[in-house]
Parts: structure tokens; C-alpha cells; sequence
């Protein structure tokens, strides 16, 4: 059991995918600036994340493996991904369709964040079981929406703050990046505690 | 390599099945003649169509209610736009409406501001600053000069202003010919 509690730790803190694996950029850096857009981009990525490393694993473990095709893996995981992206849009288009509206071309543009194809295959890499893949996924997706709710909390701020003129802008959120990177690099192994 | 191909294809009708069943399921009841229409539509919620804004006025003009010609501030060259969407023939402005005039701003005579806020009441776009009894002004590029808060002034201390070319919003002059020379 407590394995399991140490999966969703070290997915969150300890190798957060943004800023310990430097996964998933893009949103990191476009939809940070408001937090509204940071949560509702967070909870979004979160259903496409979990979902997509349980899809993902489901289609490795049994139509891959057994008929000796993890060659196709990227390629399968990429498709899975793009449709459960889609699926994400109609739904959030229908159910609120100002987040959609919001959220704007950072939706589509999931299915090529690096972290949504990333987290499933680690889990390929660190033999995770289905619910392992699963728990996984969600804290991977939990640890960016921290990430990015943090940073876009930081970033507000920063809107009002008397940066010098050469670091105003994506300069000054690059080094809030940095060294918000350096913060969590404080949590390395503390999911080695037995 | 045949059970590779057989793999792929497999996924792809199955998600393609779910995507299908996804976009029936959740389809939206919107209609999207209504957001074009209120694309082309200038923004100045001025009310000068007769309806209460843009929004509603491209609503109507969508339910066939409205005429395209109601709209002073899109001018000759939005009903052109209008007539290219809906595919109808272009007709000129309705005089009933108003007439095209230039862009325009309104502008707050700060030493006669009495500080009423009847102009912040009838502003469609927030475009006024002020409390009661303190001095009002106008934020520049929110206002769309509608002309709405002219009226309500009771010191007559709002005129209209027609917007100064600056780097911002110039553009290349239409080339003018005068038809004898060009013959």
C-alpha cells in the first residue's frame, strides 16, 4: 500500500515532470501568466494525463507485448494521446465553454506536450502495473498542475513588481523557473524512505 | 508486419469509433453564422441598429430579423462584409440608422465635469472612470465611440473627438484616381 503512496509522492514532488524532469514546457511557460487559465489548464492536462498513461499502458501490456510490437510504442502512444485530447475538447467545449474559450489553442496543443507522451513511457521504462501507470499519470499530472499554479501565483506578482528593464517579461520567468527548479530539486529522495 | 498494420488499424477504428460517439454525444447547440456575423460586426455597442448591442443585432441578422444595412459605425464596408457571409446582394446604409462617420473618441471636458455618472451608466464598454462628485475621464482605447454618453451629459461637457492617426492605428491611404485622368 504505502508503495503506492510513494508512486503519487515521488510523481508530485520528487521528480515533478516540469520542473525536476523539465517535461511539458510549453504550457508552463504560455498559460502561466493568469491563474485561472493555470488551474483550468492543470485540471484539463490532469484528465488527459491519467487517462492517457491507463489507455496507454492497457494497449502496451496487451496488443504490444504479446504480439512483439514495442517498436510501435511512441507511435500507438501518440494516437491514444491525440484522441483522448480530442475527447477532452468536446467535452470541455460543451461543459464550459469559457474555459474552452480561455484555454484557447493550448488545448489542442496537449497532444504535443512532451509530458503527456513522457509520463506513459516511463511508466513503460519503470515496469509499472496498470494502477501503479494510473497513480503515476495522476500525480505526474498533479506535481505540473502544482508547478504551474505556483509559478502562475508567482507570476502575477512579478506583474507588479519593479523587475529591471533587461530582465522584464519571459526573462524574469525563466529565472523564477530556474530557481523554482533548484526548490524542488530539495525534495531529491525523499520518496526513498522505507 | 502484418499484425503491426492489423494493431494499428484496430486502434485507430476503435478511437475513431469513440471519437465519433464523442462528438454526437457532446455536440454544441451553437450556431456559428451568429459568431461570424459578430466578428464583422464593429463592437461600438452603440444600439444605433435598434437592437441593444452587436451580439443581439448579429443574432437577428442570423434569424433573418434584421436588415444588414442598420449598422453606422461598420459602414459601407461592413455591410460589404455582411453581404460576402450571407451571400446577399449589398445594399447602402439605411439614413434611418445614422450615417458612416469618422472614428471617434469621446472626450470629457474635466474643468466643466460636474461629476454625475450619468455618462459611466449609459457607457456600454466601461469605458469611464469617475465616482460621484469627483472628476470623470475617458480611457482612450476602451472607448468605441458610440456616442451613448453624449446625450445623458446635463452640462454638455462631452464632445466627440475624431481619433488622431498615430503609429498605432495608421494605415496605407486607399491610392484615389479620378476617373478623366485615368482614362
Amino acid at each position: 500500500m504505502s508503495s503506492y503512496f510513494f508512486v503519487i509522492l515521488g510523481a508530485v514532488l520528487v521528480n515533478n515532470v516540469v520542473l525536476v524532469r523539465i517535461l511539458g514546457l510549453c504550457p508552463f511557460m504560455g498559460v502561466s501568466k493568469k491563474l485561472e487559465t493555470a488551474i483550468g489548464m492543470g485540471a484539463a492536462t490532469t484528465f488527459v494525463l491519467t487517462l492517457g498513461s491507463g489507455t496507454s499502458y492497457l494497449i502496451d501490456h496487451y496488443l504490444l507485448v504479446p504480439n512483439d510490437l514495442v517498436y510501435l510504442r511512441t507511435l500507438s502512444f501518440i494516437v491514444v494521446i491525440a484522441a483522448i485530447v480530442q475527447l477532452t475538447e468536446l467535452v470541455i467545449h460543451k461543459t464550459s465553454p469559457l474555459l474552452h474559450q480561455v484555454l484557447g489553442i493550448y488545448l489542442p496543443l496537449i497532444t504535443t506536450n512532451c509530458a503527456v507522451l513522457g509520463v506513459p513511457l516511463l511508466n513503460v521504462g519503470q515496469r509499472h502495473n496498470l494502477l501503479e501507470s494510473l497513480l503515476f499519470g495522476f500525480g505526474s499530472s498533479i506535481g505540473f498542475t502544482l508547478a504551474l499554479v505556483l509559478f502562475a501565483g508567482i507570476r502575477e506578482r512579478l506583474d507588479g513588481a519593479d523587475v529591471p528593464l533587461p530582465f522584464r517579461g519571459t526573462a524574469i520567468a525563466m529565472i523564477t523557473a530556474g530557481l523554482m527548479s533548484l526548490a524542488f530539486m530539495g525534495f531529491a529522495g525523499l520518496d526513498r524512505y522505507q | 508486419m502484418l499484425s503491426a498494420i492489423a494493431v494499428m488499424v484496430g486502434i485507430a477504428l476503435a478511437l475513431g469509433a469513440a471519437l465519433g460517439y464523442a462528438a454526437i454525444r457532446f455536440k454544441v447547440e451553437g450556431d456559428p453564422l451568429v459568431e461570424n456575423i459578430d466578428a464583422i460586426l464593429p463592437q461600438t455597442q452603440c444600439g444605433q441598429c435598434g437592437y441593444p448591442g452587436c451580439r443581439p443585432y448579429a443574432e437577428a441578422i442570423a434569424n433573418g430579423e434584421a436588415d444588414i444595412n442598420q449598422c453606422p459605425p461598420g459602414g459601407e464596408e461592413g455591410i460589404r462584409h455582411l453581404a460576402d457571409l450571407l451571400g446577399r446582394e449589398f445594399k447602402p446604409l439605411d439614413e434611418e440608422h445614422g450615417v458612416e462617420k469618422p472614428k471617434a473618441f469621446a472626450f470629457i471636458d474635466e474643468q466643466t465635469c460636474i461629476g454625475c455618472t450619468l455618462c459611466i451608466q449609459a457607457c456600454p464598454v466601461d469605458a469611464i472612470v469617475g465616482a460621484a462628485k469627483q472628476m470623470h475621464t475617458v480611457i482612450e482605447r476602451e472607448c468605441t465611440g458610440c456616442e451613448l454618453c453624449v446625450a445623458p451629459c446635463p452640462v454638455d461637457c462631452i464632445t466627440m473627438e475624431p481619433l488622431p492617426e498615430i503609429v498605432k492605428n495608421w494605415k496605407w491611404k486607399y491610392p484615389v484616381f479620378k476617373i478623366e485622368e485615368a482614362a
